[in-house]
Order: structure tokens, then sequence, then C-alpha cells
């Protein structure tokens, strides 16, 4: 009888699965998983390292490029922590733009998520539903910071500018009929914040639409149900945070757990798992899209009535506005100082995290009192959650660490870093 | 949090405990590490490890303008002023531990020696170790002892040196290019030459 042995397969790092450069090593038994060896760092382009030869805030930048489905929410963590060491007070209403803008954020990678996930598993319509709804939110971003994707609006004191009375409109053009154009151009005559109003109003039909396509949907059940499943103290021990935590039943948030921003006057819900298994976590997802978008709703109606400063007045590390910068030696110093030198922190080290949603982003931060970091890093959520990928996919079919993948919400800028 | 600190220096000793910008770190021997990280689990429910890293202390404190500068004139580069005092304080590990059970945060931070960075792996503490470690390792050449798979993470296959140690070039040490003739891939000595645009200052 032939002898009879396990064989290794090579899995990306070019596979439309591996969500970017992921390359597994998989030993397999027929078409069984006996090991999963993820070898990563492909993409790896020393964030931390640059960070620590450049002064502070030439650094929010990068923040922006290592989780890339989710900017805001990095730079939220990485102003957070220069906030602290220097105990920074930012005004109301830039915290509750930054809320917003991580809500807004949450939904963004979600719906990446939920697209690509469906299309690993092999459901294609989801991805175009999801796209259609992410172009709009990708548009607020725009409105507010001039780029579709890597914003650089938060900024230490606050943020880099108020919202937009006016939202951006589409133009004319020999392909447009303005019949076209004036559907187009329907939810935009307003403000921002009447567009991203006229989005919470419309996203709950969205997600009915998704939960209609995949939810009950026999055949997502099949590729879903039981793979992958954690236990809650496993999923400790393995480091997990966020949805991959929750989704095996702990009701953790550092949203409602050790609150920052404005959070604590919010009211959201927190959804968990029972099981632990990827359908859970697919449901705790589709959950949180909703709670964000409640919370959106409550940060849009705030904003409406409270108009004010977005940034700190402190000029040491907030630039002067241009028209005092005319006329105000003292103001013109001040730009020119920040914007050459930029400002010292105290000695010391912090660390900030904030519910990112793949988990919990960290920055931990170390100065000597220079203007520059002595030491950044990264605590990237996808890391923990890709190091489990062995122990997740052992035992499992060959097709179902494509669901795991998917499952664990993989984006390659911040596990490389 | 005071409750924490009252039972960490009762536990661990006054001078241990630090507390800082609202966050405790603790300093503990590297030798006792995995003494330390258990009880640290099983007394006070730090049931998660949320990251471990390595800190290189060698030019600490110093600014540019203090340092040496380096023989390619002033592009402000400069090379790193060793501090002899600092070898057996030059690399730390650092953990941050997370209690879900009790809403706990700690710092854990223990320096390892320069001549021999080594400490014991506490991957059977936390099993997520496993790659923080490695990362560590690849990063900043700290050795975990009786970790069982201490590769590479992060840098390329065959990568020589520890990048985010403080005596090792922004720019790197090789620079990789295709040769037509040879038909692959080939590393050199890199060609740019290192410039700092911002010197970093230290103002008190």
């Amino acid at each position: 009888m032939a002898e009879i042995r396990n064989y290794t397969l090579n899995f990306g790092p070019q596979h439309p699965a591996a969500h970017g450069v992921l390359r597994l090593i998989l030993e397999i038994d027929g078409e069984v998983i006996e090991r999963a060896d993820p070898h990563i760092g492909l993409l790896h382009r020393g964030t931390e390292k640059l960070a620590e030869s450049k002064p502070y805030n030439q650094s929010i930048g990068y923040m922006d490029r290592l989780d890339y489905v989710s900017m805001m929410c990095n730079e939220h963590a990485y102003v957070r922590a220069i906030e602290t060491m220097l105990e920074l007070e930012v005004p109301q209403r830039a915290q509750y733009i930054r809320v917003m803008f991580d809500e807004i954020t949450r939904i963004l990678n979600h719906l990446m998520w939920l697209g690509t996930h469906g299309l690993d598993v092999g459901a294609m319509s989801i991805f175009l539903y999801a796209f259609r709804e992410r172009e709009k939110l990708i548009d607020c971003y725009e409105a507010v910071s001039g780029s579709r994707m890597h914003a650089t609006y938060y900024r230490p004191g606050g943020v880099y500018r108020d919202l937009p009375e006016k939202m951006p409109q589409y133009l004319k053009n020999d392909f447009r009929k303005p019949k076209e154009l004036e559907v187009m151009n329907k939810n935009r005559q307003g403000s921002l914040l009447d567009f991203i109003d006229d989005f919470v109003k419309e996203f709950p039909k969205s997600i009915k639409q998704y939960d209609d396509l995949l939810t009950d949907n026999r055949i997502w059940k099949q590729r879903l149900v039981n793979i992958g499943i954690v236990s809650a103290n496993r999923a400790k021990q393995l480091g997990f945070t966020g949805p991959m935590l929750r989704g095996s039943g702990v009701a953790w948030d550092l949203r409602k757990n050790q609150p920052y921003a404005v959070y604590d006057k919010l009211e959201f819900d927190i959804p968990v798992g029972v099981t632990g298994d990827s359908y859970d976590r697919y449901l705790v997802r589709m959950e949180e899209m909703r709670q964000s978008n409640h919370i959106i709703k409550q940060c849009i109606d705030w904003l409406r009535l409270n108009p004010g400063s977005v940034m700190s007045n402190d000029h040491k590390v907030a630039p002067p506005n241009r028209e005092a910068m005319k006329d105000d030696m003292e103001s013109l110093i001040h730009h020119f100082k920040l914007f050459t030198e930029g400002y010292c922190l105290p000695e010391g080290e912090v660390y900030s995290a904030i519910e990112h949603p793949k988990g919990e982003f960290g920055i931990y931060l170390i100065s000597d009192g220079a203007n520059k970091p002595y030491r950044v890093k990264i605590r990237a959520p996808g890391f923990a959650h890709l190091a489990a990928m062995d122990e997740m996919a052992k035992g499992h079919m060959l097709s179902d660490v494509v669901t795991i993948i998917g499952t664990q919400d993989i984006v390659f800028g911040e596990i490389d870093r | 949090m005071q409750d924490l600190k009252t039972q960490l220096v009762e536990e661990f000793g006054k001078d241990k405990v630090v507390e800082a910008f609202g966050e405790l770190t603790l300093t503990v021997d590297a030798a006792d590490i995995i003494k330390s990280c258990l009880k640290l689990r099983d007394v006070f429910f730090f049931d998660t490890l949320i990251d471990l890293c390595g800190v290189d202390y060698l030019t600490y404190g110093q600014s540019d303008w203090d340092a040496n500068a380096s023989s390619s004139g002033f592009g402000r580069a400069r090379e790193a002023q060793i501090d002899e005092d600092r070898h057996d304080k030059r690399f730390a590990t650092v953990y941050h531990l997370l209690s879900v059970r009790k809403n706990h945060r700690l710092r854990v931070k223990a320096f390892v020696d320069e001549a021999q960075p080594m400490i014991k792996t506490v991957t059977g503490v936390w099993a997520v170790a496993d790659w923080y470690e490695r990362e560590a390792f690849d990063l900043m050449g700290i050795l975990f002892e009786n970790h069982t798979d201490l590769r590479r993470i992060l840098t390329d296959y065959g990568f020589v040196g520890h990048p985010l140690r403080k005596d090792f070039p922004m720019i790197g040490e090789v620079e990789m290019r295709y040769d037509e003739k040879l038909g692959r891939v080939v590393y050199e000595p890199v060609s740019i030459e290192p410039n700092i645009n911002v010197p970093r200052v230290i103002r008190k």
C-alpha cells in the first residue's frame, strides 16, 4: 500500500482570499488542516522606527496607513496618547466629532469586512451592496479632511477643522444627464451633518438588506456556523479583543468599560455572542453597525446644538489661525516653532487604548522629553488574532481557513506595521 | 486603581510600583518574571496580556545637538552616543496586562542585561505572548528562554540585525535590487545617506 503522508500547501501571499499579503504554510492531511503557520511581515514598513525620527505631529499620517480601512480610529489612539502626556484639554465639540467619525469608521470597517468576508465565502453580491454605503461614508471623510482614506484629521488638541457647512456636490459633465445629477445631489443640498443625518436614516434599511441576503442564507450558515470556535477563557488567553472577544460571549468593550472621549455620555449596547463561532462574530459585527448608527445619530443631534471651537487654544501644540498670524507676532512665532521643531512632551510613558473596529488598538509611547517619541509601540488587534490562526484552523477543512481569515477581519497594514 | 496599587506595593515593595499619567508601572527582576507573572495572573486576575514589546534605552535623553556629528557633514545625521552607564539597563521588556474581570491595567517592566539580553518566555502564562516575543526578538534582539519557536516574524527571510535597536540606522544596512545579468535579486550596501530633517531637541 502506498505510504500516506501529510503535505504542505503554500497559501498566498498573492491569493485573493489572503486579504493582502498573508502567506500561510498549511500542513494538510487530505483536506484537513493539521497546522497553519502564517508568515507575516510582507507589508512591514517600519512605522515604529519611522515615528521615532519625526516630530509627533508628522506621524499622524502614518497611523492612517496602519489599518487602512479604519483610518481615523488609529489616529484617535495616537493623538490621545499625546494628549494624555501633555494633559491637554480637548474641546467638547472636537470630542463629539471624533466619536462621530470613530463610529463612521467602525461602519466603514465593518462594511469592508462584510463585503470581503462574503466574497471569500462565495457570496458575491454582498460586496457590491456594502460598497454602495461605504462610498457615502468615504465622501464624509473627503468632505471633512479632503482625503478619501488617509485623512490625518485628528490632531493633538482637537480636530483639524470644523465640519463643513456645505456638503460638496457632484458637478455637471457630458456623461451625466441633468435629471441624474439632481438625484445624485439630492441628499447633498445641506451641510455635512445633514448628509450624515440622511445616511443614518437610510442605513438601517441597508442593514436589513444585508440581513436578508446573509443571516438566514443556508449556504452562509453552512460555511460559518461552528467554524473557528473559541471559548471565552481561551479568547482571553489568546489576547482577543473587540468583536472576536465579544463573539465568545465576553461583554468587554473599552467604550463602556474604560470610556474615553465622550462615550460615557452616549447611549448604546454591547452585543455579545454565545458559542464563539464565526457566525456569532458575524452577528456581533452586524449589531455593532446598528449601534454605531445609533451613536452617530446622537452625535449629530449634539453637534447641531453646540457650535464652538474644535481645537485647543494651546498654541504650543495647536497652530494659531491664519488671520492671527498675519498681525500678531506671538502667533507667528508659535506657528514657526510648531512647524519646524514641533513640541516636546514631558518625560514618561503612556499607553492609550481605544476600541478600534477590530479590537483594542493601543499606542505605547515613551518620551524622554524630546520633540520626537523615544519609542512608539503599536498594539494592533489583528496581530493577536492572526496569531491564533493555528489554533482556530486546526482540524478544519481547507476551505474553512478562508472563513477564519475572514472572520478575524485581517488587515495587513496594522499587523505588519 | 488605588486598591490595586496598595496591593501591589504590599506584594512587590514600595519602590517597584510607580504611578504616572494615571497608569501603574511595576518593575520586576528579569529572573523572577515567571513567578511575578503567574502571581499577577492568578492572584491579581490579569487574565489577558495585551501587549509585549522590547525597548532599547541606548540613547535615552540625548538630543541631536549634544551628539557626535557624523563624518558625512551637517546632514545632521549623527552617530549614537554610547552611554557607558546604561549597559545593564539598556534593554527592557514591557508587558501590558489587562484584567477583563477586574477592569484593571498594569504595565510590567523587566530590564535585561545588554551582554546577554535574555529573559524567560511567558508563553506558558499567556498563550498570546508567542508572537509578541517573536516580534521582540526580531526587532529588538531580546532572546526568550524556552520559547519553542523563536523565529523572525516581521522582517524578511534571512534578515540580519535588529531594526528597532537604536544603533541600527534608520536607512537600514542593505538595499535590494533585481540584477538582470544574474537573473535574481541581489543585496548591496545602502547607497543613500542618512539625513535628519528635524533635529531631536529636549526642552524642559
